[in-house]
């Protein structure tokens, strides 16, 4: 029986809301400075590929307030902070390959100083050939990892016997993460050769080994701590390591602490964003709609190094299927390298381009048919668990907790589906300048790391001889609220409110080896740990009270700050003391790591997911077929979180991924120049959504259910998946453009103002509006 | 004038500050200076709002004698404050009990991250100080336009808008502030120095036109939404700046029955108010015009001044056949709008002269029908792919002038001749309407840039023309716009 005043399930604030709004809340940036302390700029150089054969830092160094100016060569250790491969420059050697790549790093008394010195620098090239897009490095065959072919079944022969066969190709957009806090790392030397830094990051371990490397350092000479990020969506998973590693690097020349923080142009021009993909499918399928058949290119444009490249990439293929069964399919995932900035992490991690490509090649079966996209969508869906009949993925994993077709029901019920569905091609009949669109699409996600590794946690629980709980976990804070869940998963399993559980900043030296707080598994991960260290705690103080009342250590009863064996009655805080007096362990570490998954990376088969998270969107959107310009008019969502944790954490996470995921495929269009320089690096010329895109009508109700598995109080991730609920508003804007043209849409993403004007045609000649 | 240093109202006191250079921001100051960290910096260009603070102005208009506007901390330079009151979000909350903005943004679940959460309640702050009801949805949309989240897709932080007005009210006591606000303002003008920066904030236009003649390399600084950025992103050096925002004459609004005459320091927000006012097609360029706090900051007479390809008043103001009155020294003229403009960031301003007022005509010389529209990738706060500003006079059904200007087609912000010529003298018809479309594809060649291709501009151009003739010309198409459908 769940005890009545569990805080499981409790829409508590979040743990920080109170700092957050009265600005005590300590973001990097904001930590006092010791005295001394120095300030440290990128200098980048303005050419997308080549060989510097001059570098003149004389200006740079003669710079008011200048203390130091570091190249390539003043690195004690390795030259990189690519995680996976190691070709990813701190600063360029020698050659460039992207345009703004820093070649050096200035040290100066003020991050002013240190801005200005750093455009100062004069440059010399040799001018090598650049290539921007994934088409161009296709055709080049130019990769930064070996392409993968993934095949289930003969798509070959099911193409060729299907009754209905379409072709097409897409372009898909990538997207800046714009964390509204920029990446920050400050460096503080510390006696007998060792080093802390403070850094706004989602991987401190990373950070840890990284920047051990640079110095040329081993681990237990690192220590990286993080309190809280002022958000991350991916971005600070690997890429905070060149900032840290700077950091690092200028405090170990200067032997003075240093902070860097990127100035926004600079954050957005030199990190790397959600990949962009060039798609090409080949697709048959029967009179209904059901896919037999499917050939799909991936290609992906990864920029100038391997980063996180395969593992996004691998999760693309992992998503081609989204909630749909596919019998024949031959994938092909392209890791394109091009000269431009290093793609990494974002928030679906590579899921939600695959999930995009199969819901366009869904669209295009039912505009081809002539049904409406929802049926196309419904027929092809996995069997529901219980059959045994398509519930294969293309990957191995069975599809065991299929409740993607109840869900979606529930949804266009709970909407209004048909019935809008009706009155929009009415409206739409009556006007011929505004179209509205509306699509429902679901998402089905994969919950675990893809590298089986890393799915494991560790924490560290410390009761206080007053009864109070100290605890540090592996997992880090940006917003999602694991600093507030795992509170509530501790102070249950003491009985305590939350008020008398404290989290302290996530820190290397405090739990090791810890994995990037990311794959949506926070919670899963670091929950389960702090969990198993709050039972073995709380088992002692059973064990040490029920003694004394002659019952079991298990009919001992911790709730409401009290703890009752038998007859006695106590509160908390006195048992404390007492087991403290009696000399009881009151802390201990807690593991955790996920059971049941395996996964084969050289054949791409196995179980690589512990479950799935699922849910839908409809959206209804409005388009001006005069100038492209549309809005979201209503936004409608069921999502699946399992039992929730707190459903107040859970609903502002879809909300805010749906947002997200509705940006992407919009407004936020990344730009380069045809030399390679990214023009849209600032929130002036790249604009994620506003206030006013927040849909007029919003309705988001959590899905009543549990996890299958034995996932932390049977909840499931929230992370990543609602951001793929942001295809619908995507797939409502080709429902209008369709409305509008009457025929097939080639609409890219993201669907700005110009690209909708291009795909209803209205681009060239003067609309014919009446 | 005798040099001294800025003082203005924070935390309670005056401060009284030296040995900054003049173009040190108000963000800068507060976060490295006064260790006061709860405003953030997420952009230092004026468009995020992580650094939204509360500025407090003397105006025996508003409550209390004291007029409070939302503003970016990260492009206000630090002397601007001067004779000022500055607010952050370290000044709500007393002790431990939170304000009602800050408690409902709690309440509802409005911050994840954090990061955006202390701007934003600086937004709602402003708000709730300056409104007594609850805001509507649609002022809650107007009032945190510049405010970013990446976090919570806003839903929650519109909520808290309206909720904080469901507790009981807590107010800022005025008095104390206004009466400091009344010392500083018995201080001469200021006339600031530090290393090899000036600054300069006259109290009257004549103090005004004799220092900037005698300094014509000065830089008149008005909002610093624009010049802000040039400090924060392009790094120039601004050693002589001379501030018009102290001069109370240029902050002045007169209507007329033949005219509306606009101080050019009056803000975006006034000068739109004002416009609206006379000419409701204004109202949804206004809500578009970049956000709430860069129009509480930004003047009519620096977007015109500017004279950006893509400034957002001109089109509209160039269709109603707007003068500038400019002044140098004691002699004053007055210009048509268009001719302020002379090529890419070239006017025909001479060293020393600056814009006083814009001159709008009204009632006789009034058009028949004007409309003016921005168009870009988002709704709010974005700077246009394309702006229009369409005049027609129409008498017997007959076309009798037509005045049409674009922004974002070309150089400078410029009237389409030749889509003019087409419609002039001719019926007000669909017809006329497709030949001055076509006619129009001849006026200009624009750009392709990050913003737009060059195509998708001329294609939207034309295209406004068309809405203008479906809204104006008694076709019977509705609608014509997604905000009807949004209403
Ligand atoms: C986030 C953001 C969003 C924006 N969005 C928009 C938008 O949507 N549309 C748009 O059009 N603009 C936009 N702008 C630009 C800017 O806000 C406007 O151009 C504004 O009107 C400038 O006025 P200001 O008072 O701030 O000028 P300042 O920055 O103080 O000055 C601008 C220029 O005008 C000169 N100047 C100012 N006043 C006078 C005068 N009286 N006589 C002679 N010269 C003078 C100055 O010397 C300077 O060269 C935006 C800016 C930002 C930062
Ligand atoms: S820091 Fe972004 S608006 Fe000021
Ligand atoms: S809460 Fe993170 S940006 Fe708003």
């Amino acid at each position: 029986m769940k005890a009545p005043h569990t805080v499981i399930g409790a829409s508590l604030p979040h743990e920080s809301a109170r700092l957050h709004v009265s600005g005590r809340a300590h973001y990097t940036d904001d930590l006092p400075l010791p005295a001394g302390a120095l300030h440290a700029a990128f200098g980048s150089a303005p050419l997308a590929h080549g060989r510097i054969t001059a570098m003149d830092l004389a200006a740079v160094r003669a710079a008011p307030g200048v203390l130091k100016v570091l190249t390539a060569a003043d690195i004690p250790g390795e030259n990189n902070c690519g995680p996976v491969l190691h070709d990813d420059p701190i600063l360029a050697d020698g050659l460039v390959q992207y345009w703004g790549q820093p070649a050096f790093l200035v040290v100066a008394t003020s991050h002013d100083a240190a801005r200005r010195a750093a455009r100062l620098a004069k440059f010399e090239f040799e001018t090598l050939p650049a290539l921007l897009t994934a088409e161009a490095a296709m055709a080049a065959e130019s990769w930064v990892l070996p392409p993968v072919q993934v095949n289930r079944g003969d798509a070959v022969s099911a193409l060729a016997s299907a009754r209905h066969r379409l072709q097409g190709a897409v372009d898909l957009g990538g997207q800046e993460h714009f964390y509204l806090e920029g990446q920050i790392a400050i460096a503080t030397l510390r006696d007998d050769d060792t080093i802390h830094l403070n850094v706004s990051t989602q991987h401190p371990t990373e950070m840890q080994h990284m920047v051990a490397h640079a110095l040329g350092w081993r681990a237990h000479q690192v220590s990286v701590e993080c309190r809280r990020m002022g958000g991350g969506f991916g971005g600070k998973e690997s890429q905070s390591s060149q900032i840290s590693c700077a950091a690092a690097l200028a405090a170990w020349h200067t032997k003075r602490p240093v902070k860097l923080r990127l100035d926004r142009d600079d954050d957005m021009t030199i990190t790397g964003k959600r990949h962009d993909f060039h798609i090409e499918w080949d697709v048959g399928f029967d009179a209904e709609g059901q896919i037999l058949g499917l050939a799909l290119t991936l290609a992906s444009r990864c920029g100038f190094s391997a980063d996180l490249s395969g593992p996004i990439n691998d999760r693309t293929i992992f998503h081609a299927d989204n909630c749909y069964y596919l019998d024949a399919v031959a994938i092909r995932s392209l890791r394109c390298k091009t000269n431009t900035v290093s793609n990494t992490a974002f928030r679906g991690f590579g899921g939600p381009q695959g999930m995009f490509a199969i819901e366009t090649i869904i669209d295009d079966i039912a505009r081809h048919l002539g049904r409406d996209p929802l049926d196309v969508r419904r027929i092809n869906f996995y069997g529901d668990s219980a059959g045994e009949q398509r519930n294969l993925t293309h990957y191995g994993m069975k599809v065991e907790d299929n409740i993607a077709p109840a869900l979606v029901e529930q949804l266009a019920r709970d909407c209004d589906y048909a019935a809008r569905r009706l009155a929009i091609a009415r409206f739409n009949a009556g006007s011929p300048v505004i179209k509205r669109g509306l699509a429902l699409t679901p998402v089905k996600f994969g919950i675990s790391f893809t590298a089986t590794m890393y799915n494991q946690a560790g924490a560290q629980v410390a009761v206080y001889s007053d009864g109070t709980v100290l605890l540090t976990h592996g997992g880090t804070e940006m917003g999602q609220g694991l600093y507030t869940k795992i509170r509530q998963i501790v102070a249950h399993e003491f009985g305590l409110p939350v008020e008398d559980v404290r989290l302290s900043p996530t820190d290397t030296s405090r739990v090791p080896n810890t994995s990037a707080t990311a794959a949506s598994s926070g919670t899963d991960l670091n929950g389960k740990a702090a969990q198993a260290a709050a039972q073995a705690i709380r088992a002692r103080l059973a064990a040490f009270i029920a003694a004394r009342n002659a019952v079991a250590a298990t009919e001992v009863v911790f709730a409401g700050g009290r703890v009752v064996a038998g007859t006695e009655d106590i509160a908390f805080a006195a048992l404390a003391a007492q087991a403290y007096r009696a000399r009881i362990q009151l802390w201990d570490a807690g593991f955790y790591s996920t059971p049941k998954i395996h996964y084969d990376p050289q054949t791409m088969m196995g179980r690589p997911f512990y479950y799935f998270a699922y849910g839908a969107a409809c959206a209804e959107v409005a388009l001006d077929t005069l100038t492209g310009e549309s809005r979201v008019l209503r936004a409608d969502i069921l999502h699946d979180v399992g039992r929730s944790l707190n459903p107040a954490i859970d609903i502002g996470q879809i909300e805010g991924g749906f947002i997200q995921g509705m940006g992407w495929l919009t407004s936020e269009e990344l730009w380069w120049k045809p030399d390679g320089r990214l023009m849209t690096h600032a929130p002036s010329t790249y604009k994620i959504p506003a206030v006013s895109d927040c849909p007029p009508v919003f309705n988001v109700k959590l899905f009543e259910g549990e996890n299958v598995e034995d996932a932390i109080h049977k909840s499931k991730a929230v992370g990543e998946p609602p951001l793929m609920l942001g295809l619908s508003v995507f797939f409502a804007l080709r429902d209008a453009c369709a409305a509008a043209t009457g025929g097939p849409v080639a609409l890219s993403a993201p669907a700005t103002p110009e690209a909708l004007l291009r795909a209803i045609g209205g681009l060239e000649t003067p609309a014919e509006a009446a | 004038m005798t040099a001294r240093p800025i003082q203005f109202y924070f935390r309670g006191a005056v401060q009284t500050i030296s040995g900054q250079p003049a173009t040190r921001s108000v963000l800068q100051w507060l976060r490295e200076d006064a260790c006061a960290t709860g405003t953030k910096e997420g952009c230092a260009e004026g468009d995020c709002g992580a650094c939204t603070v509360v500025v407090g102005e003397r105006d025996d208009t508003a409550p209390g004698g004291l007029r409070l506007a939302a503003v970016n901390a990260c492009i206000q330079f630090l002397p601007t404050l001067d004779g000022k009151a500055l607010f952050t979000v370290e000044d709500l909350a007393k002790g431990n009990e939170l304000h009602p903005v800050q408690q409902a943004m709690v309440d509802c679940h409005g911050s994840q991250c954090g990061f955006c959460t202390p701007g934003f309640v600086m937004s709602l702050w402003a708000d709730y100080e300056t409104r007594p009801a609850a805001p509507t949805r649609d002022q809650t949309l107007s009032l945190l336009s510049g405010n970013l989240c990446r976090c919570t897709g806003y839903r929650p932080i519109i909520d808290a808008a309206t909720a904080a007005r469901a507790q009981p009210r807590i107010e800022l006591d005025r008095a104390p502030v206004r009466a400091a606000l009344d010392q500083l303002a018995a201080l001469p003008a200021l006339d600031y120095h530090c290393g090899d920066t000036h600054f300069t904030a006259p109290r009257t236009v004549a103090e005004l036109a004799q220092t900037y003649a005698a300094r014509p390399q000065a830089r008149l600084l008005a909002g610093s939404t624009d010049i802000g950025l040039w400090v924060t992103k392009q790094m120039r050096a601004l050693p002589d700046l001379v501030y018009l925002g102290a001069v109370a004459e240029l902050r002045t609004v007169t209507r007329e029955a033949q005219h509306l005459l606009i101080g050019a320091g009056v803000t975006l927000t006034e000068a739109f108010a004002a416009l609206t006012d006379a000419q409701p097609a204004w109202q949804e360029l206004a809500e578009r015009f970049a956000s709430m706090p860069i129009r509480n900051a930004g003047t009519l007479g620096g977007n015109i001044a500017n004279g950006s390809p893509i400034g957002d008043s001109m089109p509209g103001l160039i269709a109603l056949g707007a003068s500038v009155v400019l002044q140098h020294g004691d002699t004053t003229c007055e210009i048509a709008l268009e001719d302020l403009y002379l090529g890419y960031q070239k006017s025909a301003l001479q060293p020393g002269e600056f814009v006083r007022a814009v001159r709008v005509p009204l009632g006789a010389s009034a058009p028949t029908h004007f409309r003016t529209w921005k168009v870009s990738k988002r709704a709010d706060q974005d700077i246009s792919a394309v702006c229009a500003g369409i005049a027609v006079w129409v008498e017997d059904g007959l076309v009798q002038s037509a005045r049409v200007a674009y922004g974002g087609m070309a150089a400078t912000p410029s009237r389409a001749r030749r889509c003019e010529a087409a419609l002039k003298g001719q019926p007000w018809s669909a017809d006329t309407v497709r030949s001055a479309m076509l006619a129009l594809c001849a006026d200009y060649m624009p750009l392709t840039d990050m913003r737009a291709s060059s195509g998708y501009r001329s294609t939207t151009a034309r295209n406004l023309l068309w809405r203008f003739w479906l809204e104006t010309g008694g076709a019977s198409v509705v609608p014509t716009r997604i905000a009807e459908v949004l209403a």
